[in-house]
């Protein structure tokens, strides 16, 4: 008899999306997946529910108010978080903005940028705030797996999940672990 | 200015610029007119120093603005005026016990550009504080006394004497020091160094600057007789930069020495051998009082700790065999060697003979230098000095251990408390955490930097207990907080690293309830991190 | 006459004088390490050649082997340990090594990798530290810098040219530079300088030669660095 299937939730903040690419990158192995688990949340499907979920695989840090409300819900909705390539390991490249002032970071943008010709920094009540400097996630909350890698290998996440799924501690081989 | 420096020395440039970078009393700047640094230790931040400095920075902030190089306010580790805090320093000058009152006249003859000689005596004026005295401070040390009894009887005797006396250093160590010496003194080749450490960085600790300004012809006597016995021809006062008000006092007791015959080349006449010390400065640096550290210094280089072995009675100064002791330790050999051993013997405990000097300071009505035998309990001490309503000692400065009201009933000694020369007391309004925080900025601040467990855990903890502080750190970095202290206990290089985290351990196993309510609170705070984290991009969409 | 020491229950002999790293390579026994690099003095400063030593922790790069240890080398206590350390190093600097040059040849990524490091534990520092591309051929990223002194040896003792120096204290110490301005184009430093060529990491790099290996095919893509460590 096959176990439950787990409830999955993905997530991208701080990051360029490729930690996803790289989980669909898994292709027909996706077939084995979906015995496994169910994608309850994420961009990569329609739904968006609230509810409990097993994983939350979440990519990318933190660098304005939403990511961290978002993760500070994520963190309560799910019961095992990881964190998932660079980005939310270390910052990753969006960390590189933490040797500069916030203010400089958006005037550097939008005041000199090239091909600026409005010069104007964007204040719209609806734009998120920038946080003072970009935040791994183990900074905010308590992070319970991590799969490094820019993005991780498809066969990390597929090592990660079915670890999980049969109640296994998670490891990585030695090729699945680095950290580009 | 570096270039010129590393010219005239010879030496690289980046070599000057490292050690400029290193000690924190030197720049590449010139020196503001008045140059004050703040002591910050937990002792002076009780008695509202940074109070202090706000007043002073108000009163003199148009001048500042006028001309920065005129005034500078700077603040500094301990600075070895516990007992007079809070304290600070202006171009190297004592300002101890400041109020409201001494502030604002300091403010006034800096307004009036008045040289700090012509400042008025009380400013300056260090007041000493035995407040208790027994073997040691009790007695009357003749020059010469103990040099004559080693013309006697002879480097053997003087070992087997200081041996049976089981005289322990009393830098923090322990170490027997008739063995330091006699290592020393059966290594047959060069020449050999007699180096007192009077860095005494530790904060909350005076003792050695109360020797060294009341008693410092008894420690040219124990130098001296270190000398005769190991075979040694140069001594070094080490001193750190803190106390170079001392300098001239001390300059003119060695002279005395010197025109009297007990030292430099009238002793080859007299006793057979010679024998001279130099004094040299500190230039801010903690770490310099680690004694390998302090070797390097003291050749000119950056105070990093050598690895050990060998050790210093092997290979020390400039390679050659050489003895480090403390002040406080050459004062007990030359007292020792002068009256006998057995009174001495009768003092103290099993493992710890004798007695030992104790800088007590914080709450309690009379802080001072107290002489106890080893064996004493901290609730006697405490009575002693006038401490009531005590919710906490530090014993040992912060790199020994922090006691609640359960331990008061430990003794002073090897056994227990370790050998530790000072006693920071904090009654019950005060906030622990505010404590433990303080002294782990301290260890961040002086951390060497040269292994990684000290060099990154200090500046780990550094931010974690600032963190605890504002009730911001998570229960599962509670976590990271001892994983940080266990690996520089277990790895660092050097003492520091091993002992740095000693108070944050005594604080979260030992004092439950104060650390129970910053748990309880601990990640209830996520919307006032967030609203900090939030503030410069606030800040910017308001302007 | 060769003594022995236990290493992981595997007797070791040694020569008296070598240290416990020393022993341990001659029996091609690896023991994690960055600061110290054969043919160099050790200095044990970056703490990763942590072993224990009838129960008492140790570097091994300065400890000398003697009759009598029994030494706990690839223990889980141990290389647990080690793991800590190599991870303040990673969060005391700025290791991104998505884009690094060095990356698939870091000997500091490599030893993460061979102790199963996958995340960065401690809060990150994110020093503000200089670059310096001021010469042709070489330049220095601070950021990457684990401050292990090597180049400060090699440029003394191999290159002749003294163009290093550690300065500061604490998390300020940094690598300094032996020329007026502070920076390497006023030097004589050269690619082909053993400083360059010793550096564990990518904080000194020469210009020319940046990512000339595929992905795949660098030296510790898929080889941990024990096992490179006794080929050659
Ligand atoms: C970080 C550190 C700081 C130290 N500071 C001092 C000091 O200020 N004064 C001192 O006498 N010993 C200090 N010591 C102890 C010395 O290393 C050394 O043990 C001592 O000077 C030996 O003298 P003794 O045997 O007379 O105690 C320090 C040790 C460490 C690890
Ligand atoms: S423990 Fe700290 S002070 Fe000692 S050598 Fe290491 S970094 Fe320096
Ligand atoms: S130096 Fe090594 S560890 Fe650091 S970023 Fe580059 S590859 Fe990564
Ligand atoms: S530049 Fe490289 S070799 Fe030099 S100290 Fe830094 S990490 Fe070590």
């Amino acid at each position: 008899m096959s176990k439950a299937k787990l409830k999955i939730l993905t997530s991208s903040l701080a990051g360029c999306f490729g930690c996803h690419m790289s989980l669909l990158d898994m292709d027909e192995r996706w077939l084995e997946l979906a015995d496994l688990v169910e994608l309850v949340r994420s961009p990569l499907v329609d739904t968006r529910s609230q509810s409990r979920c097993d994983i939350g695989l979440i990519e990318g840090g933190l660098c304005n108010e939403e990511n961290i409300h978002l993760l500070l819900e994520f963190r309560e909705q799910c019961k095992i978080l990881v964190a998932v390539g660079a980005c939310a390991i270390n910052g990753g490249v969006p960390a590189l903005r933490n040797r500069y002032s916030v203010a400089d970071c958006l005037e550097a943008v939008y005041l000199h940028g090239l091909n600026v010709t409005q010069p104007q920094i964007p204040s719209d009540a609806e734009l998120p705030l920038l946080t003072d400097k970009v935040y791994p996630l183990q900074e905010w909350v308590k992070v319970d797996y991590s799969l490094p890698g820019c993005p991780p290998p498809a066969d990390a996440f597929f090592q990660l999940i079915s670890a999980l799924h049969d109640g296994r501690e998670p490891d990585l081989n030695y090729v699945n672990r680095h950290f580009d | 200015m570096i270039v010129s420096i590393a010219n005239e020395y010879s030496v690289p440039v980046s070599e000057v610029r490292a050690i400029i970078d290193f000690y924190h009393f030197l720049s590449d700047k010139k020196n503001a007119d008045y140059h004050f640094y703040f002591s910050n230790n937990i002792i002076d931040k009780m008695a509202h120093s940074d109070l202090l400095v706000l007043q002073l920075g108000e009163r003199l902030n148009s001048i500042i603005q006028q001309d920065p190089s005129r005034v500078c306010l700077d603040e500094t580790s301990c600075i070895g005026l516990a007992d007079h805090a809070p304290a600070a320093l202006v171009n190297g000058r004592p300002l101890p016990a400041l109020n409201p009152q001494s502030i604002e006249e300091v403010a006034e003859l800096v307004a009036l550009g008045r040289p700090l000689d012509h400042w008025p005596a009380h400013l300056f004026q260090v007041r000493t504080r035995i407040c208790r005295r027994s073997w040691l401070l009790n007695m009357s040390l003749p020059p010469g006394e103990s040099l004559l009894s080693w013309q006697t009887k002879g480097s053997a005797t003087i070992l087997q004497e200081l041996q049976a006396s089981q005289l322990r250093g009393r830098g923090g160590a322990g170490f027997a020091t008739a063995l330091k010496w006699r290592s020393c003194e059966e290594q047959h080749s060069g020449e050999k160094y007699v180096i007192c450490n009077a860095d005494e960085g530790e904060p909350g600790t005076f003792k050695d600057r109360v020797m060294l300004s009341e008693h410092s012809d008894w420690l040219w006597e124990g130098m001296t007789l270190c000398a005769a016995t190991v075979g040694a021809s140069k001594g070094f006062l080490y001193l750190r930069a803190e106390y170079a008000y001392l300098l001239p006092q001390l300059e003119t007791s060695l002279q005395v020495r010197r025109d009297t015959g007990w030292l430099g080349a009238a002793l080859k006449e007299r006793l057979g051998f010679e024998f001279d010390i130099q004094i040299v400065l500190g230039a801010g640096a903690y770490i310099c009082g680690e004694e390998s550290a302090l070797l390097e210094s003291l050749e000119g280089k950056r105070g990093i700790p050598r690895i050990r072995p060998p050790f210093p009675t092997i290979s020390g100064y400039l390679r050659q065999p050489t003895v480090v002791n403390n002040v406080e330790t050459f004062i007990h050999a030359a007292a020792i060697i002068s009256k006998g051993s057995d009174s001495f013997l009768q003092l103290g405990t099993t493992q710890s003979k004798g007695t030992q000097l104790l800088s007590i300071s914080g709450d309690c009505q009379r802080p001072g230098v107290y002489e106890y035998a080893f064996g004493e309990t901290v609730e006697q001490i405490l009575s002693d000095c006038g401490a009531d309503e005590v919710q906490a000692v530090q014993i040992g400065g912060p790199s020994g251990q922090l006691l609640g009201p359960q331990s008061f009933h430990l003794t002073l000694g090897y056994e227990a408390l370790g050998g530790s020369g000072s006693l920071m007391i904090f009654n019950h309004r005060r906030s622990l955490i505010e404590v433990v925080n303080n002294f782990t900025n301290f260890f961040a601040f002086e951390s060497c930097g040269f292994c990684t467990p000290c060099r990154v855990g200090t500046a780990l903890n550094q931010r974690m207990l600032t963190r605890l502080h504002l009730k911001q750190l998570r229960q599962h970095e509670i976590q990271l907080l001892e994983e940080s202290v266990r690996l520089m206990q277990n790895s660092s290089h050097c003492g520091l690293g091993q002992s740095a985290g000693n108070s944050i351990l005594n604080l979260l196993h030992d004092f439950p309830e104060t650390v129970e309510q910053l748990l309880n609170t601990i990640g209830d705070d996520n919307e006032a991190r967030l609203v900090q984290a939030l503030q410069p991009a606030v800040q910017l969409r308001k302007s | 006459m060769n003594k022995q020491i236990i290493i992981d229950g595997e007797v070791v002999t040694y020569r008296p004088g070598q240290t416990l790293i020393q022993a341990a390579r001659e029996s091609g026994i690896y023991i994690p390490h960055l600061c110290y690099q054969p043919g160099y003095h050790a200095i044990g400063s970056c703490r990763v050649c942590m072993v224990k030593v009838n129960g008492r922790w140790a570097s091994a790069c300065t400890t000398l082997a003697a009759e009598g240890q029994v030494i706990d080398n690839r223990t889980l206590e141990v290389d647990a340990h080690r793991k800590q350390i190599v991870q303040m190093l990673f969060v005391e600097g700025n290791h991104y090594c998505p884009y690094c040059e060095k990356s698939g040849e870091c000997d500091l990524q490599a030893t993460a990798y061979e102790l199963n490091m996958q995340e960065d534990h401690f809060q990150h520092l994110y020093p503000h530290r200089s670059l310096d591309t001021s010469h042709a051929e070489v330049w220095l990223d601070r950021d990457r810098c684990i401050l292990c002194g090597l180049c400060v040896q090699a440029s003394a003792e191999q290159d002749n040219k003294h163009l290093f120096t550690l300065g500061g204290r604490g998390t300020a110490t940094q690598l300094l530079v032996n020329s007026s301005s502070g920076q390497l184009g006023e030097t004589n430093i050269s690619a082909a300088d053993e400083a360059v060529a010793v550096c564990p990491v990518g904080a000194l790099m020469k210009k020319q030669s940046i990512y000339s290996r595929r992905s795949g095919e660098r030296t510790y893509d898929k080889t941990p660095i024990s096992k490179l460590e006794f080929k050659a």
